[in-house]
């Protein structure tokens, strides 16, 4: 009986020996050729491949998996990019701008007073569970987005408080199957611009009410592409949607992988086994171009990263030559060396590609004798400790966040000044659960567009908290004047006057250290055609093309 | 990571062949003789004081400031200059390794530190007052390797929150249950002796037999296992921080430096290359020299 | 034999109670209050008061332990803070990735670990010896994230043999029945599945079964050694028996209890292992799921999951300990 046993046992033992040793040799001898033959096939002729498989499919490679695909109740890119493909909002942005364009809505016009949008909508369109889509599914959803205060970007665009959950817009109502009204409690000059973010997609309310709180598992739009499969931190799998109404998609299928280091993620464009990625490190971006099967492509700017010093705390970071002295004390123009050609040094807030960018500013500039003298005048000649909160993962405005830091900690020396530099992962460094950072690193991608979308959400007292927003607790009289003038003025020009202005006290005191404006590179398999990154940080893939 | 109990890294239960007749003082010196005619404990040996000394030198050895940036300067190619080349912010490569010594030895130190502190005050109190204090202990020492030990010390360092300290902290304790158990069966084996008899014949207290007379006897395996737990320590805890819950930057601890090179993986693979071969290298060299002490101090533990 | 099982199992109880009081008692290691540290100092007192009742931070520890117990023997492991969603759903999720390459690697490691161990110690002091045992050494003293980097610039970067991350390539179609891609590829009949979910374990495996491999390796040598120095196989081999049937039939045979014991000690080094190794392979596995919620502060998430693991580890020691009564020809129950 025992001897059985063992013979067994080891009789396994080698017969995985002798397997591994064949299936090695398979890969030492063989498996070039596989991998090549794999490629092949995925390279022939479209017919060919077509024929084979019958579909073209892309993979995207990206860094984080999404929260949750319910783009109402998350801030997260992630999410957002793939919610982007499945849900359709009123109005979408053109293909290169922010400039919109109509999608649900054919058409739409607003009363003098500013305070009420009329949209005509679409009568052909579908969800893809089948139900028709009417005025009465904007309504909706609009309902649902002001029923608690579980939908942040509603909450952060339209100004819902726990009071007044409607925020600036007083009702949508429906006013024919094919017409929804809003009324405004004040004129809103981007609100056409803001109801175009992938937020505000329109999704199918006998959907929401069948699955109820696993929504956000099972996303039910409109758009060019329909929800197939998540398997959590793995894949999303998104299908054609052969009904759309708009540009209906060249390819069948959309894969979202979920690579979270950039260096493998780039591995794996080269191996062929994705065909497009975001994230790509800028020191794999001469590889890339170098290589004759992929391209480059840069998403235009619209961003901007930034040290926040922390303005409300007690010390050093509240004193103005404290906060100008650093400024003065970090050489920007080499720490975009460490942006790798994809960064221009940031002076304002606001991205130069914007209108109301106030170019007369002048930077600060390098100048450590300067930036000693106005420690010395602040009362911190020897200098002081203070910590600098970053986050470990790059984001598109910041390729080397952990490098970063370690560099303006060495710079920041000279002044006499020490630096705890202090990692968190993205979601505690934006949770704001802990308010103990003197400096903080964060950046910002424009949602829609408009000036309004930065200055104010990120430098007005009315957003002064800890995890995204004001995170330098700024709080501007002046600033808040002219940034809630600018938001209910319809003329463009007059707000142009009012953003310069505020810009130029914001530099005078120096809330921030403004880092870098980028062009985020995307690296993608030449067989990609026809994609055009938006500034925005996310675009519907349905006119991209495989030509496999 | 993490070895398990020692007697299972290398029982070396085949070379059986010195004998246990000699007496106590003697028994050193034969210790040391052994020690130092097996060319392995030699090399361990070597490697140890090699980075003993680069600890104690570093300042003079290295040949930058490890913490000196020179953005420009980065993803330099190892060079006359830079011998090692550069990382992403310029900095020499060879001098945080040559720095990076003084933070393995504080690892080693202060992580086994607590181990054993820890470990020896648990197994000896055990192993010497048996009953209901050896089950109580012991069952709590079960109930530590009952965890995964990496996955013991990344809980602990989560709730402590991420620094070089918490993981030493960590590190320790995860140490804590082989110190405790060897400690223990040594001390179950003295106290047998006659002479301890004697000592509590005579009406010596618990505690002073204990501290006297005990734990002396038990210096071998204790010493045994100090030194392969270094080893350990080291791995584990160069682990954490290349998860990010260890030493911080701009420490230039191995483990980090490891994690920050990671991006360059493709363009500079020398940045991932030399931090992870000096790891390899000063964990072989503990535990070589570990082995070697086994079978020259302690003729016990190999029955 | 029955018994024995039965005490055998009785004894893991108190274990099994031990382990969750500490896993418990973790979350009131963090310093301060641990509802606020979840959801941070900007959280409203009325949030703060919903998550102590939550996690019944109010009531006596012993009533929260009770709960606590009360819940996982029910299945219940709590919710996670990042994602709301249960936790014993999302680790039934990715407990096969990590289980797959767990048990690849032991395999792995035990075929190694245990051939080199036989022949190194048949043929004691040969080249072969020593270089098995150099290897050995070297391998227990890996850093396994080091390996796997290097791994991942030999065979991704310079040769690219292998993929550097994930389970399955995208271009791939696998009908999943039972989650462990190897099996499932078996089940449908997917060869070129098969073979791409082999190929993405390869390097993950030999990282993770490096130093087990080592240890098996050093084990099987020295156990082999003592017992063949034993009376009964001189005797064998002064009656002139085959050496290969000596060495198989009686040395290996009872050489391999002890290399037993160290197999169901290093599954829980795997267990462990796993964490370091997920992350560098992108493994969608529990190990990378752990880390995750270490960093986003998912204190709920950590503590089921090591909690689940330990668990997992205090079963496959006593299956190794009843393996080894089992097969000791010592030791006869009645």
């Amino acid at each position: 009986m025992k001897k059985r046993h063992y013979m067994v046992l080891f009789t396994l033992f080698f017969a995985v020996v002798l397997f591994m040793a064949a299936c090695t040799d398979d890969a030492g001898t063989g498996s070039t050729g596989d991998s090549q033959s794999e490629n092949a096939s995925g390279d022939q002729g479209s017919d060919e491949a077509e024929a084979q498989n019958g579909k073209k499919t892309l993979v995207f490679g990206r860094g984080n998996d999404s929260l949750q695909l319910d783009p109402s109740k998350v801030t997260d890119g992630e999410s957002i990019y793939v919610t982007n493909q499945i849900f359709d909002p009123l109005v979408r942005y053109k293909t290169d701008s922010t400039e919109v364009k109509p999608a649900l809505a054919t058409e739409w016009n607003v009363s003098d007073d500013g305070l009420v949008w009329t949209f005509t909508l679409r009568d052909d369109v579908t969800f893809h569970d089948g139900t028709d889509f009417t005025a009465e599914d904007v309504v909706y959803n609009f309902e649902r987005w002001t029923s608690s205060g579980d939908f942040s970007y509603y909450a952060y665009m339209f100004g819902s408080t726990d009071e007044d959950m409607g925020g600036i817009i007083e009702n949508v109502k429906a006013t024919g199957d094919y017409e929804v009204k809003f009324t405004l409690s004040e004129p809103n000059a981007p609100f056409l611009q803001t109801l175009a973010m992938p937020p505000f997609g329109i999704a199918s309310p006998e959907a929401i009410e069948k699955h109820g709180e696993d929504f956000f598992k099972n996303p039910v739009g409109t758009g060019p592409f329909v929800f197939e499969e998540w398997i959590p931190d793995d894949k999303i799998t998104l299908s054609k949607n052969e009904d759309y109404f708009g540009d209906m998609a060249n390819i069948d299928e959309v894969i979202f992988r979920t690579i979270p280091d950039n260096g493998a993620r780039f591995l794996e464009l080269q191996a062929g086994s994705i065909d497009l990625m975001k994230g790509l490190n800028p020191q794999d971006i001469q590889t890339a171009e170098n290589d004759e099967n992929l391209q480059v492509i840069r998403r235009p700017s619209m961003n901007v990263s930034y040290m926040a010093f922390n303005t409300s705390k007690k010390g050093p970071m509240s004193k103005k030559l404290v906060r100008q002295a650093i400024n003065l004390a970090i050489d920007k123009e080499e720490l975009m060396s460490l942006y790798d050609g994809i960064g221009k040094p940031a002076k304002n807030p606001l991205p130069p590609s914007l209108w109301g960018y106030n170019d007369n500013i002048e930077d600060y500039g390098y100048d450590v004798e300067e930036a000693k003298k106005l420690l010395a005048e602040a009362g911190y000649a020897d200098g002081f400790n203070i910590n600098l909160h970053t986050f470990a993962n790059p984001r598109p405005y910041m390729p080397q966040p952990k490098i970063t830091a370690q560099a303006i900690q060495e710079m920041l020396k000279d002044v006499n000044i020490n630096v705890e530099v202090v990692v968190n992962d993205w979601d505690t460094h934006t949770s704001g659960e802990d308010t103990s950072y003197d400096m903080k690193f964060l950046g910002w991608t424009g949602d829609n567009g408009d000036p309004d979308n930065f200055l104010y959400v990120l430098l007005d007292k009315d957003n002064a908290n800890a995890s995204a927003g004001n995170v330098a607790m700024y709080k501007s009289d002046e600033v808040h004047d002219l940034l809630k003038a600018a938001q209910t003025e319809m003329d463009q020009e007059e707000r142009i006057e009012y953003y310069m202005e505020a810009q130029k006290i914001i530099h005078e005191d120096a809330p921030w250290f403004p880092i870098a404006h980028t062009t985020p590179p995307i690296a993608a398999s030449k067989n990609v055609k026809n994609y055009v990154p938006h500034p925005t940080g996310t675009e519907p893939f349905n006119l991209l093309d495989l030509e496999k | 990571m993490s070895l398990q109990p020692n007697s299972i890294t290398n029982p070396d239960l085949s070379e059986t062949k010195n004998a246990k007749t000699a007496k106590p003082r003697s028994l050193w010196m034969d210790s040391l003789f052994h020690l130092l005619k097996s060319k392995t404990s030699l090399i361990g040996f070597c490697i140890i004081f090699i980075l003993i000394v680069t600890a104690i030198f570093a300042p003079l050895i290295a040949t930058h400031s490890p913490t000196e940036q020179s953005i420009l300067n980065q993803y330099q190619t190892p060079s006359s200059e830079h011998w090692l080349g550069t990382d992403a912010l310029g900095r020499d490569i060879f001098s945080r390794i040559i720095y990076g010594t003084r933070i393995s030895i504080q690892i080693g130190v202060i992580a086994v530190g607590i181990s054993m502190i820890i470990g020896v005050l648990l197994g000896s109190v055990a192993g010497y007052f048996g009953k209901w204090a050896d089950q109580i202990i012991m069952r709590f020492v079960d109930i530590l390797l009952a965890f995964p030990s990496i996955l013991l010390a990344i809980a602990l360092v989560a709730v402590l929150g991420p620094s070089l300290r918490n993981a030493m902290i960590a590190v320790g304790i995860i140490g804590i249950p082989q110190f405790a158990r060897i400690i223990r069966s040594a001390v179950l084996s003295v106290k047998e002796t006659e002479y301890i008899e004697a000592a509590r014949a005579i009406g010596a207290k618990h505690g002073r037999t204990l501290m006297q007379h005990v734990l002396p006897n038990c210096i071998a395996p204790i010493i045994v296992q100090a030194t392969l737990s270094v080893g350990t320590a080291i791995l584990d805890a160069a682990g954490l921080s290349f998860l990010g819950l260890g030493a911080q930057p701009p420490t230039p601890e191995w483990g980090a430096m490891l994690s920050d090179g990671r991006a360059a993986l493709q363009n500079a693979p020398w940045v991932i290359t030399f931090p992870g071969l000096a790891i390899f290298f000063v964990v072989i060299g503990f535990n070589l020299f570990g082995d070697g002490l086994r079978d020259a101090l302690d003729p016990k533990l190999k029955k | 034999m029955l018994k024995y099982i039965a005490k055998r199992i009785l004894l893991t109880i108190p274990v099994l109670i031990g382990v969750s009081v500490l896993t418990f008692s973790l979350i009131h290691l963090i310093p301060g209050d641990p509802a606020k540290s979840m959801l941070g100092t900007k959280a409203t007192e009325t949030q703060l008061k919903l998550l102590r009742e939550e996690l019944g931070l109010n009531d006596p520890y012993i009533v929260q332990y009770g709960n606590f117990v009360g819940k996982i023997i029910q299945g219940d492991l709590g919710e996670s803070i990042q994602s709301n969603e249960s936790i014993a759903y999302e680790l039934l999720q990715k407990l096969p990735a990590t289980i797959e390459l767990t048990i690849f690697a032991m395999i792995l490691a035990m075929a190694v670990g245990i051939t080199a161990g036989v022949i190194a110690a048949v043929k004691q002091y040969s080249w072969f010896d020593n270089i098995s045992m150099t290897g050995a050494l070297f391998g227990v003293s890996m850093p396994i994230f080091w390996l796997g980097l290097m791994m991942i610039l030999l065979f991704s970067v310079q040769l690219q043999l292998l993929p550097p991350s994930g389970r399955l390539s995208s271009s791939i179609e696998l009908e999943t029945i039972t989650n462990f891609y190897l099996l499932d590829s078996i089940l449908t009949w997917n060869w070129a599945a098969f073979k791409d979910a082999f190929f993405h374990l390869l390097m993950p495996g030999i990282a993770l079964g490096t130093i087990p491999m080592a240890i098996i390796a050093r084990m099987t040598r020295s156990s082999m050694l003592e017992v063949m120095r034993q009376d009964y196989i001189r005797t064998a081999d002064a009656k002139g028996l085959k050496k290969r049937i000596i060495i198989f039939r009686h040395a290996l045979k009872n050489a391999f209890l002890p290399v037993l014991t160290v197999i169901g000690l290093q599954f829980g080094f795997l267990l462990g292992g796993a964490v370091l190794t997920e992350s560098i392979f992108s493994w969608p596995g529990v190990g990378r799921y752990v880390y995750l919620s270490v960093l986003g502060r998912d204190y709920p998430v950590v503590q089921s999951t090591i909690l689940v693991i330990a668990i997992i580890f205090v079963f496959v020691n006593l299956i190794t300990d009843l393996l080894y009564k089992y097969f000791d020809p010592r030791i006869r129950y009645k």
